[in-house]
């Protein structure tokens, strides 16, 4: 079984002789439960890629499937939908809502998604301790260090089970120490409830914590090494 | 709604100076419109009470064409027994017949030109104030007495004193010289020039005799409990008169036109600079929203990309903006309200309002009283509510356009 598969993904921008091929052609299976991790230069097409699983940008052609559903195929209001059932988001930076506290934060989704207020303080709080925030559900994000957000932008992207988690360089503004605490999170959570991970990260460190390392260059996956 | 409301409350609260400051304005343009609006219109009964209450009333009956052009033959017939008739309905506060002619009145060596009316001088006082504003001699003593009080500017014209006799000659209904020598018993000083300077009023039965006029007369003047019961008086009145087709009932915007079109031109002033008042905190606002908008579109982005739709985006900026709009007038209209029941508990006076009140024979003209309606009290903040309303689309336009990808980008 996959979560992902990409068929013939192509993303063009612009125009003529303006035009940028961001992703040329990606065929692309991310089985159940994988964790996989993208790199290549920068300018490759990594943010690109996730973008497309993500469903938060369309391709120009080519067939995306995530969790059995056509993405490639779906408006605007079909792709909030997945985006907020199934998908995880982990960005860079200014994951967090800064005027919701970071249960709050994690409460967020679950809020969009019509889920009762006892349950989502339960989960919130479950969450937040399994990421090792506990006592610190009430503070902002302006009140957290960057490698707490982070943990908060996990939570949140945990909490409402989602089939696949997205990660863009989520270790990008982190020290190593704190950056390699983060990374040993994700891939325990991963070992633990068996959620398949797409990480984009320039840094080695990462890389070498993925089952599954995809190299990109220019718009290509050149190289799809299986490593544990 | 709850996560929407939550949110926007947190972001009410998120650059507190810069909500203040917003409220503030808002709270301020409320107060302003929530005094002023009322004490303005307070100020336009007052004129319109002071106006009617000197001669005109607040109706009047006549024969049809009279106003327009007033001819002595244009005359109601049996006019006593009809004003006796609306007395005794018990429905109207003052009711007084009126004849009215000129003549010229003449004094030893001068003679003027000037406006005759006859009275009823018992009923007379109910509907005018000028039997109130005799400030030498006294007012007329029976409806068939031989005399006459006339206008103070008048009598310094034909330079007469109290007990003096007037010549007047005039032309009478049948077209016959109406002449009488009549005494003057009492000045008159009410302030208008107009009556002052061209007025004179005798008894009815003796005006009726010296000019010719049998048992009619040209006008019948009402007055109401109050002006804003006009509709109720004119009602009352054709109910009355229902089986007379030989007269009008005249309101009094028709019997006084020019005072109804100053104060139309008053208020067209006043809304005028209400308008830029609103629209200069409105544009505050709108400029408070784009900013907070434009600063906060990586936020959005992020709320997008998480699965929010954009509508509930454009709720949430919508809901900010009303939050902090009602938050202004609830502040505004507090401390508002709290104003103008004190202001009408108190009164409002400029110097010098005292003392015209007096002189004008008028206890109601000393202090302006804001006229307290839900009309008036609401127009000012209800046009701000939905002002403010309206432009914060303009921002939450914007939004509905947006993209996850690049409004994240946005820095
Ligand atoms: N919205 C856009 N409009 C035009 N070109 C774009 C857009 N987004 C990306 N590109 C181009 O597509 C290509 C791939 O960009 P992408 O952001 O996917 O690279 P990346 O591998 O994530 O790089 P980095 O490691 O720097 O994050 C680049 O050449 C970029 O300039
Ligand atoms: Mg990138």
């Amino acid at each position: 079984m996959s979560t992902v598969t990409l068929h013939k993904v192509c993303k063009t921008f612009g125009e003529g002789k303006l035009a940028v091929h961001a992703l040329r052609d990606i065929d692309l299976e991310v089985g159940n439960g994988d964790f996989v991790c993208l790199s290549g230069p920068s300018g490759s097409g990594k943010t690109t890629l996730l973008n497309m699983i993500g469903g938060l940008d369309r391709p120009t052609s080519g067939e995306i499937t995530v969790a059995n559903q056509r993405v490639d195929q779906m408006d605007k209001g079909e792709l909030a939908e997945i985006r907020l059932r199934n998908i995880g988001f982990v960005f860079q930076a200014y994951n967090l809502i800064p005027v919701l506290s970071a249960r709050e934060n994690v409460e967020f989704v679950m809020q969009l998604q019509g889920i009762p207020p006892e349950i989502r303080h339960q989960k919130s709080k479950e969450i937040l301790a399994e990421v090792g925030l506990n006592g610190m559900e009430d503070r902002k994000p302006a009140e957290l260090s960057g490698g707490q957000q982070q943990r908060v932008a996990v939570a949140r992207a945990l909490v409402s089970e989602p089939a696949l988690i997205l990660a863009d360089e989520p270790t990008a503004n982190l020290d190593s120490v704190t950056a390699e605490k983060l990374v040993e999170l994700l891939r325990h959570l991963n070992d633990e409830h068996g959620i398949t991970f797409v990480i984009s990260t320039h840094d080695k460190m990462v890389m070498g914590h993925a089952r599954r390392l995809l190299k990109m260059h220019d718009g290509k996956i050149i190289d799809d090494i299986q490593q544990r | 709604m709850g996560i929407v409301f939550h949110l926007a409350w947190r972001n009410l609260w998120r650059n507190r100076r810069r909500t203040w400051l917003t409220a503030g304005a808002i709270a301020f343009s409320t107060i302003l419109l929530v005094l002023w609006v009322p004490i303005q219109f307070g100020a336009y009964e007052i004129m319109i009470n002071a106006s009617l209450a000197v001669f005109p009333g607040h109706a009047q009956i006549q024969r049809p064409g009279y106003q327009e052009k007033p001819k002595i033959r244009n005359a109601i017939d049996n006019a006593e027994t009809l004003a006796k008739k609306l007395r005794a309905s018990n429905q109207f506060v003052g009711v007084a017949t009126r004849a009215q002619g000129f003549a010229l009145l003449s004094s030893g060596t001068r003679s003027y030109g000037a406006q005759v009316v006859g009275v009823e001088p018992v009923f007379e006082s109910g509907t005018s104030s000028i039997p109130g504003l005799v400030k030498k001699g006294r007012y007329l003593s029976g409806i068939d007495a031989q005399e006459m009080v006339i206008g103070a500017a008048l009598a310094r014209n034909l330079k007469i004193k109290i007990g003096d006799e007037v010549t007047l000659i005039g032309g009478g209904k049948d077209g016959s010289v109406a002449a009488a020598i009549l005494p003057v018993v009492g000045i008159f000083e009410s302030g208008s020039n107009e009556l002052d300077r061209f007025f004179s009023e005798i008894p009815l039965h003796t005006f009726q005799n010296i000019f010719s006029m049998g048992h009619s007369a040209h006008a019948i003047a009402i007055v109401g409990k109050t002006v804003e019961e006009q509709d109720s008086l004119l009602t009352a009145l054709r109910q009355e008169t229902k089986d007379r087709n030989d007269i009008v009932i005249l309101g009094w915007e028709q019997l006084v036109p020019g005072l109804k079109e100053g104060i139309q031109v008053d208020k067209v002033s006043g809304f005028i600079f209400y308008g830029i008042l609103i629209a200069v905190v409105v544009f505050s606002i709108l400029n408070t929203f784009l900013m907070s908008v434009l600063e906060r579109t990586r936020e959005f982005g992020l709320m997008l990309a998480l699965g929010s739709r954009p509508k509930r985006i454009a709720m949430l900026m919508m809901l900010e903006s009303t939050l902090l709009t009602l938050m202004g007038l609830i502040i505004g209209m507090t401390i508002g309200s709290a104003l103008v029941y004190w202001v009408h508990i108190v009164g409002f006076a400029y110097p010098g309002m005292e003392d015209l009140a007096q002189q004008y024979n008028m206890p109601g003209l000393s202090r302006l009283y804001p006229q307290l309606d839900l009309f008036n009290f609401l127009i000012g903040p209800g046009s701000i509510f939905i002002a403010t309303n309206i432009v914060a689309w303009i921002p939450v336009l914007r939004i509905r356009k947006l993209e996850p990808v690049e409004a994240m980008r946005t820095i």
